[in-house]
């Protein structure tokens, strides 16, 4: 059974045009996937429905056999913890220390007054530690996240999403606010993550190269549409340039020469 | 009228000076009002000011009495301060956009606020005369409400500005509201909250003087004591003893601002 399975999910503000129109594809377990697809073509919004940050209009959600759309209060909290999210700007309380806004990933575990009081157990302590150590940030465990560079920031919040023991990471352009070395650095890590922890990842995208080289599979989305869902060796230019626009085809035709080769 | 730019623009600020001149000598010619003797007076109250507006020998002894009035003052600058901004924080997380329970809360949350802050603190100090008399609740409430609006309003956008990123993250760990308020919502508005927190208690020590003018409390009621008796020496003590607190106090949460931001 799919790890995770979107059936005609729509989703519609107010009376405009649909930003997500019957989107269905389902994720098997353990699967490195990236949504691409131009600015504004609803990756965000898709990747919100899947954790509920965002409410669907119609369709349905299936994660981990459980049903996402109907679930309220607890039941939705919890099925949250065992999906974690890695955002563009990080979303880390930047006046907090590195290892408290790791910690901040157990708080869908905690009751209210455990949560409110921020009481974490010394396992969970050493495990968010073990995670930092591991993700090269043993240096920076007590430093304030506002020193940190872009790209230890990012894996700051992939820490965040780990000490969650998830099934899966949806990661909303995690390197669209990175230098080129950075965004390195975290796509390895997922692919790493991926490959040895075993959690499958999905990631939106907005650079076809980086889903060639780091994907299994692709689904490219323009608005608020599939367009494309394959391997990336199926990918072919006249699919990116459904997903793009025509005018961005020239430029996106190059890039893809170049991995071709 | 001339087609270039910069012309028109000469035109019009010709015509904004021309408008000026004419409304400034329409309102003096008005209100009958003896410019000449207008500018005369000031070296003239300058020289009342000096002969009688200085501390004698007298006003020295009075001055444990002041003191203690200024004390009294402060103590409800303070108390009445820290209980708003108490209350204030509250309903500014129900009114701002990123931590509102619901859309609904929003409107009332901030209209309240508004109605408070912008009746003035004299005006609150005269409606409240009649329902606590002469006594400090009336000056403690008045600066209370107007402390109570400033501090909904600025907070309000803070937790909007600071707090939109770090509570959708939370949110997807699967905290609840009340954990993601006190883990990140607070810890990230905290340094701003202090710092205006401080502005009210420089504020109000200020306020406190008008209003204890107006309610009979306070060091105001000794400077609007000592002033309708015409001992102007003593009067000019409590000037100088209200200057001196505002610059202690502000130097003092200067001091605090620049360690906690």
């Amino acid at each position: 059974m799919a790890l995770l399975q979107i059936e005609a999910l729509t989703k519609s503000y107010g009376n405009e045009a649909r930003a997500l129109d019957q989107i269905s594809f389902s994720i098997q377990a353990g699967e490195f996937v990236a949504i691409i697809g131009p600015s504004g073509a609803g990756k965000s919004t898709l990747l919100r429905c899947i954790n509920r940050l965002v409410d669907l209009t119609s369709g349905d959600v299936r994660f981990a056999g459980v049903s996402v759309p109907t679930l309220r209060g607890g039941a939705l909290r919890r099925q949250r913890t065992q999906i974690g999210m890695i955002f563009q700007h990080y979303n880390l309380v930047n006046r907090l220390s590195v290892l408290e806004n790791v910690l901040h990933g157990r708080l869908g575990y905690k009751n209210m007054v455990q949560g409110v009081l921020g009481l974490y157990s010394e396992t969970e302590k050493r495990e968010a530690v073990r995670i930092l150590e591991s993700l090269g940030l043993g240096e920076q465990i007590y430093k304030r996240c506002d020193q940190l560079s872009g790209g230890q920031k990012q894996r700051v919040g992939i820490a965040r999403a780990l000490v969650q023991q998830p099934k899966m990471l949806l990661c909303d352009e995690p390197i669209a606010s990175l230098d080129p070395n950075s965004a390195k650095i975290i796509m390895d890590t997922l692919q790493q993550i991926n490959q040895k922890l075993d959690i499958t990842v999905l990631v939106n995208l907005h650079q076809v190269d980086v889903a060639l080289a780091y994907a299994q599979r692709i689904i490219g989305v323009n608005r608020g549409r599939v367009i494309f869902d394959g391997p990336p060796a199926e990918l072919q230019q006249e699919q990116i340039q459904q997903i793009y626009g025509s005018e961005s085809g020239e430029l996106i035709f190059s890039l893809r020469e170049r991995y071709a080769i | 009228m001339p087609s270039d730019p910069l012309k028109l623009r000469q035109i019009q600020s010709i015509a904004f000076f021309a408008i000026l001149a004419a409304l400034t000598y329409g309102s003096i010619v008005i209100t009958k009002y003896d410019v000449v003797q207008g500018f005369t007076a000031i070296p003239r109250a300058f020289s009342w000011a000096t002969t009688h507006f200085i501390p004698d020998e007298a006003a020295w002894r009075r001055l444990p009495r002041i003191l203690e009035k200024l004390f009294e003052t402060i103590l409800m600058a303070v108390s009445s301060a820290t209980t708003a901004s108490a209350l204030g924080l509250v309903v500014a997380l129900l009114g701002a956009t990123t931590t509102r329970p619901h859309p609904w809360f929003s409107l009332p949350a901030r209209g309240i606020a508004s109605i408070f802050r912008n009746i003035d603190v004299s005006a609150w100090a005269l409606i409240l005369l009649f329902s606590f008399g002469q006594s400090t609740y009336t000056g403690f409430f008045a600066l209370f409400f107007v402390t109570f609006g400033f501090i909904v309003r600025v907070m309000v956008e803070t937790i909007d500005e600071v707090g939109m990123a770090s509570v959708e993250a939370l949110r997807a760990t699967g905290a609840n509201y009340l954990t993601i308020i006190s883990q990140s919502v607070i810890p990230a508005c905290l340094p701003q909250l202090i710092s205006w927190v401080l502005y009210m208690i420089e504020t109000n020590i200020r306020s406190a003087t008008l209003v204890g003018i107006l309610t009979g409390t306070g060091i105001g009621f000794s400077f609007d004591l000592y002033y309708k008796s015409m001992n102007y020496s003593s009067a000019s003590l409590v000037v100088l003893v209200i200057v001196v607190a505002v610059l202690i106090i502000e130097a003092l949460s200067n001091v605090i601002r620049r360690a906690v931001l």
